[in-house]
């Protein structure tokens, strides 16, 4: 079968939904988006950890602490699954690991911005999982069967995170008036990067066209962002927020919420590695990574010691 | 000293020694040495979180201010706090960790052992489930200790200092003080003497199959379960107090 | 870094009630068996799920390829003759 066969088999393959394989043939760029999509996936959900990381010693009740303390642990977890996904194009986690670090792959860039207060604990979980879940969702369908089976976990999973997030906020606006301001002050900062996750306009967007031909996603970044501002405008006006946006209305006909065009400026200039925080992150990861290279050694060592034992004992 | 007040400051004492403990394995997140035993740190803080939170109810229920848990928890001053000093050492490298794991959890695997026939029933209750958690950190330090010695010649070294920076803290965890006498007479808790004899059995037994070798003793410190502590903990009680204590009137 | 690694890779496998079969979880990173048990404890079974564990070396699992789809599989296609179905039992046939 030629190049040109193959290709037009598994298009049909994709085009009858069907799901495929590690072991499939599939073109080299389908291979090639998917590693780029998962690995960059993978790392958002570990260099996830540090903004949040940076509320779990203050974290203000028993409670609180421990629900944080399981949240990114499941990142952590999470992180994991996309890595095995990821690594089933050959690549170890490893050098995805040197990837990250070298600046070749990218993670979501709203982990480039600080937790400032307690606050951000809620804004996080009800904003950034909120803009996830949505993400996530669709990709459970994704034709690639191992990203869309981590996702099916994850989804199952962070059930808890989005809803934790809101009633950290709902309670905050509940208390006294330096809670509410705390909340509302987040939610300002926080609004505007949350509909930036979305990525840009599908006019924009270089990779979403043969994205959506190979149900990698089968939804445009401005239909999954419509759909994340419709739930969340309501749900902040439920406790009593400001969407900031003096631009925000209701449009009638459309029956959706439209907002302000979003500063894709700063979007790109994030993107690039400019945000308040992308050089804090990466160097905290580099640096605790090189830290653990004397355990993993050890362990290794261990192992081995082991087996020639072993072995010898056999013989 | 009247047993209820002896059994207040007992469960605050094992309380606050888990809830440090917890609090300085929290610290570990996101610079874990690799992404599985990161979530193994987190999975025995949120193991020692749990069981502070379980001993702080019942001390809640004990107290006559009507103070809450969260109360307890977070509004003391630091000479109020009595956990053993070990859990509020500095974690250090990941090989200090460990040891401090492995001295502690198997310290109080004999603990809640023994506590398992106390004569209090939440005691009981509490040490039946608490047990299986403490064996299994104890279990999975105990093979980290294993794997330094026996790995690379960075690991036998840092794991050797780990244990001379850890072991003038271990002393301090079988201290008696009046508590313990006015709870041993009503049989709630026990003295610590056998205690002492069957941790020091196990800590041989796991540094013989680390090539570990057990420090001198000579300089003994004491005092976490009368509330004098190391400089550490009143550090780590500003970071870990600071939303209480700057918003006194918040609930969050 | 080339002299990093992260180990080697593991399959886990979990039997989440007795007697139940075990299945495929995913997979993760270990340097020994014992610490690859622990490790799928902590990540696979966070919420409950499991009662017994069991992890393989993925470099120990052989696979076939979609290639080998056609000649390992489609041979069972016409061979109905191996499910109940395919027998008809007189009416009225009972515990059969």
């Amino acid at each position: 079968m030629t190049e040109e066969e193959k290709e037009k088999q598994f298009q049909q393959r994709i085009d009858a939904g069907e799901k495929i394989e590690p072991r499939d043939w599939m073109p080299e760029a389908y291979k090639q988006t998917l590693f780029r999509q998962i690995s960059q996936h993978a790392h958002s959900e570990i260099i996830g950890m540090q903004p949040e990381g940076n509320w779990l010693l203050r974290a203000p009740s028993l409670r609180a602490k421990k629900i944080l303390l399981a949240k990114i642990q499941d990142e952590a977890g999470h992180g994991l699954y996309l890595y095995s996904a990821a690594e089933t194009f050959g690549i170890d986690r490893t050098e995805m690991i040197a990837m990250l670090h070298s600046g070749k792959a990218k993670y979501s860039s709203i982990f480039n911005y600080p937790t400032l207060t307690w606050a951000d604990m809620g804004a996080i979980g009800w904003l950034v999982d909120g803009a996830a879940i949505v993400n996530q969702t669709m990709l459970a369908k994704c034709s690639y069967v191992l990203y869309s089976r981590a996702m099916i976990r994850i989804c199952k999973e962070e059930g808890f995170h989005q809803r934790q997030g809101y009633e950290i906020i709902a309670k905050m606006m509940n208390g006294t008036t330096a809670q509410r301001n705390m909340a509302q002050d987040s939610l300002n900062r926080w609004w505007e990067p949350s509909l930036m996750m979305f990525g840009p306009h599908d006019s924009e967007s270089t990779h979403s066209k043969d994205s959506m031909k190979w149900k990698i996603k089968v939804e445009s970044n401005d239909t999954l962002r419509q759909r994340f501002i419709d739930r969340t405008v309501e749900q902040a006006h439920h406790i009593g927020l400001t969407i900031p946006d003096k631009n925000l209305k209701y449009n009638k006909t459309t029956m959706h919420w439209e907002t302000s065009e979003i500063n894709w400026d700063e979007f790109w200039s994030v993107v690039k590695g400019n945000g308040p925080c992308n050089y804090q992150r990466i160097s905290h990861h580099i640096h605790y990574h090189n830290e653990g290279k004397w355990v993993r050694d050890c362990a290794t060592a261990f192992e081995k010691s082991r087996e020639k034992e072993n072995s010898s004992i056999s013989i | 000293m009247k047993t209820k007040d002896a059994l207040y400051n007992y469960c605050l004492r094992l309380a606050d020694s888990n809830m440090i403990h917890g609090q300085r394995l929290a610290e570990w997140c996101s610079r874990g040495p690799f992404l599985e035993e990161d979530i193994a740190l987190s999975n025995m803080s949120l193991d020692m979180f749990g069981q502070a939170e379980m001993l702080y109810e019942y001390a809640s229920s004990l107290s006559e201010d009507e103070l809450s848990a969260d109360d307890i928890a977070f509004r003391r001053s630091e000479r109020e706090y009595f956990n053993c000093l070990l859990v509020e050492q500095e974690n250090g490298d990941f090989a200090q960790t460990m040891m401090k794991v492995f001295l502690y959890s198997a310290f109080a695997k004999q603990l809640y052992e023994s506590l398992l026939n106390s004569n209090d029933e939440t005691l009981s209750g509490f040490a039946a489930k608490a047990i299986k958690e403490v064996k299994y950190h104890l279990r999975h330090s105990s093979e980290w200790l294993i794997r330094f010695g026996n790995g690379t010649d960075e690991s036998k070294m840092r794991v050797q200092q780990a244990v001379t920076n850890l072991w003038r803290f271990t002393q301090d965890m079988f201290e008696m003080n009046d508590a313990d006498t006015a709870l041993i007479d009503n049989g709630i808790s026990f003295t610590t003497d056998t205690l002492f004899a069957k941790w020091q059995l196990n800590v041989n037994e796991i540094f013989a199959a680390a090539n570990i070798n057990t420090p001198e003793i000579n300089n003994t410190i004491t005092g976490g379960h009368n509330g004098i502590h190391t400089e550490r903990l009143g550090v780590m009680l500003c970071e870990m107090q600071y939303l209480q204590r700057a918003y006194p009137d918040a609930k969050w | 870094m080339k002299n990093d690694n992260q180990f080697p890779q593991w399959e886990v496998f979990i039997q989440t009630k007795n007697g139940g079969p075990f299945e495929h979880q995913g997979s993760l990173h270990a340097a020994d068996k014992k610490m690859a048990l622990q490790n799928a404890r902590d990540l696979y079974t966070r919420r409950n799920e499991g009662r017994s564990i069991w992890v393989v070396p993925t470099e120990c699992i052989a696979a076939t390829t979609a290639d080998d789809a056609a000649d390992f599989f489609d041979p069972a296609n016409d061979k109905i003759y191996r499910t109940p179905n395919f027998y008809k039992m007189p009416q009225g046939t009972k515990n059969l």
